[in-house]
């Protein structure tokens, strides 16, 4: 018996070793290890052994099947690494082929803009402020100091729907809603933006419609070196900490001094190019101290009571930043200028 | 207002002061300068020549041979093809190593076989524009007509070597409209003095009154009017040097008589204006208010009708000027014109700027009088330009101006302190540096204590208030010398209020679903202004407000849906080969609720439009054009990120849009716009392919947002899924199934979904399978499998008793 089980034993080792998939693998195990196997049959045949015989073959017969046992869970092992080897091999895809594009949209870039400079002035405890596009003669000039019939009207050629009510030529109605509302008591810090429009023929540099974003504090001694404060870290953040800004004399008749607020050229920085039109500034806004009569309409005691304004135009700022030369990009939606700007 | 540097220099030392300098200056105190025109020769190989001798070209038929006296005794000769050049011309030689504008260099040449050194200039080739040029020089060479020398410089002759400096005058500052108020500006800024023109004017013994007297009937139109009578004149050209200012300032020389009075215009800032006094045809002046319909025929040879608010000039019966716009053709001045009636007057703004711009006239005489003029030296401009046309014209002053009305003026004082300037300026600024700042602005004052007084002269009656005068000292004190502060005021919230927060969470949904954000024009065509309007603005019964005076029919009318617009902007990109868009803005439409002629009511609204292929992934057989549920998945997604879970859609027949592929969106049982495919002929209209549409009332979305998050605990007990499918009628909405199944599946059921929906082969005409996904779920306990049984049940038993649904295997 001896002797047969260790034939048993090669047998079954060489068909393990033959076996080329599972299934023969599993053949294998059945007909050796089986219930019906080759080494239980010998198992069963060992009750006609002497009892001296019987431990020692019975030793031996597990030990063939252990032995059988585990070759036959290798060689599984090696198998399935197989099968998986060759699905793997199988699925390969040519990663250089382009993937599923997904639907991205974006922000457009004047709300950018805005938004941004929204962001800025929030953080530094102003409230983002905003009024209607169609406003009364009262709001867009009278209660900002442009009485009917003054010269400066001319300044912002109007859309009147009715005598006393036009499309807002600025963001400043705004300003004189917002000091309404506080009833005389600041201090008033509000950003405004929103649509505004004037009489122009649309060209590369006009729009009938535009945008403004403006800003008004207004509280117990405000000053123009506060204005001056302000607007430096407005032109730094916006165009970069390397600008200087300068502020030169103005008019405007909501403030009184008015300023206009150049920046440094970044393109000659400083020696004059065409950007700056060879003057090394490059003009980014209008500002002031709100003008008494503006402060007293509104409510406010104008003893008491002084503050800044400054206004600003988002394409202009846009058109500087990027270099964007025509300002009807801004209005055709066209999505090979909106996709550059969608994660600005 | 152009103003020639070599002119301002007469007023005002300025030899320390580069150009350049002198513009930054100037920007930085107080007038911008838009440019600085760089002189169009300046060369000392630019010389005035005289020509000896002129004979042909031996070897050319149209070209002359010249020697030409260059100075010194030098002769040079010169090939010239201008017809007009002879001999015994003074003439603008460039010698070689002159550059003309345009780069063009000089050099000695040789011309068919003979020698040129240089060249006869036109005026063209000297960069002057043509419109300055008189008729008899356009076609040739220029020749000199005053005493000049052989090897004289031209450049200075001809003022080429002038720099031109371009103001961008803000209205305020009126006073510099003139060359004696850029004068004071500019002698304050480098504390110069300021040198007036001298006046000495010799009178003849008759006086002007026995020619003319002056009535004025409204002394508020017409504060002052006063009448000079120059006699004896001859009209004729003026000397250069006067041409040269007119040109300078961009006036086109014309003669003596208008050249004087349109230097005093620019020297003084005060319009004058000469009449032929033969012409005129009386020997009174009366200014009054036209009658409407009267007539006039101005000097640019239009017939104008007047209205009762304009001020004429007229000779007691008839109108000869409008006041302070324009003068008529019938008294202009001629060449034979001998005697001139001067006149000298201040008009009221207001009235000025209503004929101005009743007749689109902006002649450099009304944009002086519309910003108001210093009434104080009307007479002084009268002088001065009397003065001129005597030693111009040789004309005869007579004896002094005749003068209705006044030209009093009260002036200004402005008192205010060295601690106001320190509270609006922040910085601090000494007593005597506030008052010397005064004195180069050259303002009478008076110290009082702390207090400091100052009287402000009529050319400046800009100034009116502290303010003004804060303004005046802290710009000549330089805002560069302003330190950079923060305001330190009480601490004070700001940030975002929850209604702004919820709208740029809107944004952030509609852009991460695909869309690009667009700002369209509020003010479209009248029919896009009518179309694409949702139901529930349609409801308001409003017509879109119309613009007064639209410039274009294109921008006439107030949108009420921004959808029309957005419509067009995907037909831009289309037109451009951009065929997959999807677009959304959020903006207003503006409703006059009230009434025609009320403000508007503005209301946001969030609307879309989206065209071509909305998955394209063509290698891989995806290629999907966006449909009806593509955009309202959008919708649907929105909704779900808003919180808002009372929506419905609802099947709708509207306007411009596709019957069988639209819905209505309701929010808690109100509509708030529409959802769908545009109307096949629409999409004709607007040149463009399958295109789907909504229009979002935000405003109601918005207001029913919850003010805050609320929390529910995550349940720990399994959720049971089931499905059922159903063969009903096919013209059954969905939507309808799952309500009934949600109702009849309670408590327990959370949620019901579509997974499929069958039409066709296999299924009986007129049916459909339509197949539910079922969730259900106990937050407190496992469900057992006979609850799930008994929901199913009362499902299966409602829907085919209420829509005889027939339970699919």
């Amino acid at each position: 018996m001896k002797e047969r089980l260790q034939t048993l034993k090669q047998e079954a080792l060489d068909q393990v070793n033959s076996a080329s998939d599972q299934r023969a693998l599993q053949d294998v195990k059945v007909y050796y290890l089986g219930k019906k196997g080759q080494i239980t049959d010998v198992l069963k045949g060992m009750g006609k052994l002497s009892k001296e015989e019987r431990p020692v073959v019975g030793q031996l017969a597990n030990e063939v099947r252990d032995e059988i046992t585990e070759a036959i869970e290798t060689k599984q092992q090696t198998l399935e690494k197989q099968a998986i080897e060759k699905q793997l091999q199988e699925e390969a895809v040519d990663v250089t082929l382009p993937g599923k594009p997904s639907q991205i949209g974006g922000s457009h870039l004047l709300m950018s803009v805005i938004r941004d400079i929204e962001d800025l002035f929030t953080s530094m405890g102003y409230q983002v402020a905003e009024g209607p596009e169609v406003e009364t003669d009262y709001y867009n000039f009278e209660a900002l100091n442009l009485p009917k019939g003054h010269p400066a009207r001319d300044m912002q050629d109007s859309f009147y729907i009715t005598e006393e009510l036009l499309m807002r030529t600025h963001t400043s109605p705004v300003q004189a809603r917002t000091m309404n509302k506080h009833e005389g008591k600041g201090p008033v810090k509000i950003i405004c933006p929103g649509k505004v429009y004037r009489r122009d023929t649309d060209d590369a540099t006009h729009s009938h419609q535009f945008t403004q974003i403006e800003g008004l504090y207004v509280d117990e001694n405000i000053r123009m070196s506060d204005l001056k404060g302000t607007l430096n870290v407005l032109a730094k953040h916006l165009f970069g900490e390397d600008r200087e800004i300068r502020l030169r004399p103005s008019f405007f008749p909501f403030t009184e001094p008015s300023v206009e607020m150049d920046i440094s050229c970044k393109v000659c920085g400083g020696d004059g190019c065409s950007v700056c039109k060879k003057t090394g500034w490059i003009e980014i806004l209008g500002a002031g101290l709100v003008h008494p009569n503006v402060l007293e309409m509104a409510g406010f005691d104008s003893n008491k009571y002084s503050g800044f304004a400054f206004g600003m135009g988002p394409e202009r700022i846009a058109m500087l930043k990027y270099g964007i030369e025509d300002i009807r990009h801004f209005y055709t939606n066209d999505v090979r200028f909106l996709k550059q700007f969608h994660r600005v | 207002m152009l103003v020639s540097t070599n002119w301002l220099k007469q007023y005002v030392n300025l030899d320390h002061v580069s150009v350049n300098q002198l513009a930054e200056d100037i920007t930085k105190t107080g007038v911008e300068v838009e440019q600085v025109i760089p002189p169009l020769v300046d060369s000392e190989h630019l010389v005035v020549g005289y020509v000896k001798e002129c004979v042909q070209h031996p070897n050319a038929d149209k070209l002359n041979l010249c020697q030409v006296d260059v100075g010194n005794g030098e002769i040079a000769q010169i090939v010239c093809g201008a017809t007009n050049v002879t001999e015994g011309q003074y003439v603008v030689v460039a010698r070689p190593g002159a550059v003309l504008p345009g780069g063009f260099k000089i050099k000695k040449a040789k011309l068919r076989g003979e020698a040129s050194e240089g060249m006869i200039c036109s005026l063209q080739e000297l960069g002057i524009d043509e419109k300055y040029i008189d008729e008899k020089y356009k076609d040739g060479i220029y020749v000199i007509e005053e005493e000049v020398k052989a090897g004289q410089l031209a450049a200075p002759l001809l003022n080429l070597n002038d720099h031109i400096i371009e103001f961008d005058l803000t209205p305020n500052r009126a006073d510099c409209l003139s060359m004696i108020g850029v004068g004071y500006e500019v002698a304050a800024i480098y504390n110069q003095e300021m040198k007036t023109p001298e006046l000495n004017l010799t009178t003849a013994d008759e006086q002007s009154s026995d020619y003319i007297s002056v009535e004025i009937e409204d002394e508020q139109a017409n504060p002052y009017y006063g009448a000079w009578i120059i006699k004896d004149l001859q009209v004729k050209p003026s000397p250069l040097w006067l041409q040269n200012r007119l040109i300078s300032a961009g006036i086109r020389p014309i003669n003596n008589v208008v050249d004087v009075t349109n230097y005093v215009l620019l020297e003084y800032g005060q319009p004058l204006h000469a009449f032929d006094y033969e012409r005129f045809q009386s020997n009174k002046v009366v200014t009054r208010l036209a009658k409407d319909g009267e007539t006039i025929k101005t000097l640019d040879g239009e017939e104008r009708t007047l209205t009762a608010d304009q001020l004429v000039i007229t000779n007691g019966s008839e109108a000869h000027a409008i006041a302070g716009v324009m003068g008529g053709e019938h008294s202009e001045v001629q060449e034979d014109t001998s005697t001139v009636l001067l006149e000298a007057a201040y008009f009221e703004p207001q009235t000025v700027r209503q004929s101005s711009k009743y007749h689109g006239i902006r002649s450099e005489a009304s944009i002086r009088y519309e910003k108001g003029l210093d009434i104080t030296r009307v007479k002084e401009a009268a002088t001065r330009a009397a003065q001129l046309l005597a030693e111009l014209g040789e004309g005869q002053v007579l004896g002094s101006i005749v003068e209705a009305g006044s030209t009093e003026w009260t002036n200004d004082v402005i008192t205010f302190n060295q601690v106001e300037m320190a509270e609006r300026i922040g910085a601090n600024i000494s007593l005597e540096n506030m008052t010397s700042i005064i004195e180069r602005l050259r303002f009478d004052y008076e110290v009082n204590g702390e207090d400091i007084s100052v009287t402000v002269p009529p050319r400046r009656r800009d100034l009116k208030i502290k303010e003004d005068m804060v303004e005046e000292i802290a710009r000549l004190y330089g805002y560069d010398n302003i330190p950079f502060t923060l305001p330190t005021g009480v601490m004070n919230q700001g940030g975002l209020t929850k209604r702004q927060k919820h709208l740029r969470a809107v944004h952030g949904y509609l852009q991460s679903s695909g869309l690009y954000e667009s700002v369209t024009y509020s003010l479209t065509t009248e029919d896009k202004a009518n179309q694409l309007v949702s139901p529930e603005v349609e409801v308001l019964n409003v017509k879109p407000v119309r613009l007064a005076m639209p410039m274009s029919d294109l921008h006439s009318h107030l949108r009420l849906s921004a959808v029309p617009e957005l419509i067009s902007s995907l037909q831009y990109n289309v037109a451009r080969n951009q065929y997959n868009v999807g677009l959304y803005e959020v903006g207003s439409i503006y409703t006059q609720t009230e009434g025609e002629g009320t403000q508007p009511t503005e209301r946001l609204r969030a609307s879309a439009a989206i065209t071509g292929l909305w998955e394209n992934h063509p290698w891989q057989g995806v290629k999907k054009p966006v449909d009806f549920f593509v955009i309202k998945g959008i919708l649907e997604g929105l909704f779900d990120y808003l919180k808002l879970n009372d929506v419905e859609f609802e099947q709708a027949n509207l306007e411009s849009l596709h019957p069988g592929r639209t819905a209505v969106i309701k929010l808690s049982g109100s509509v708030v716009g529409y959802v769908g495919q545009l109307h096949p002929m629409t999409q004709k209209q607007y040149d463009i392919q399958e295109t789907y549409v909504f229009d979002l009332d935000l405003e109601t979305i918005l207001g029913a947002m919850d003010e805050r998050d609320v929390y529910e605990p995550i349940t720990k007990y399994p959720a049971i899924a089931q499905d059922l499918a159903f063969v009903v009628s096919q013209d059954l909405p969905a939507r309808v199934l799952e309500e009934a199944i949600m109702e009849q599946g309670q408590p327990h059921l959370k949620s019901v979904r579509v997974f499929d929906v069958y039409e066709g082969e296999h299924m009986e005409e007129g049916k459909k399978s339509i197949a539910f996904n079922l969730i259900f779920q106990n937050n407190e306990r496992t469900l057992k499998d006979e609850e799930i049984e008994e929901a199913r049940k009362s499902i299966v038993s409602y829907l085919e008793q209420q829509y005889q649904a027939v339970l699919r295997g």
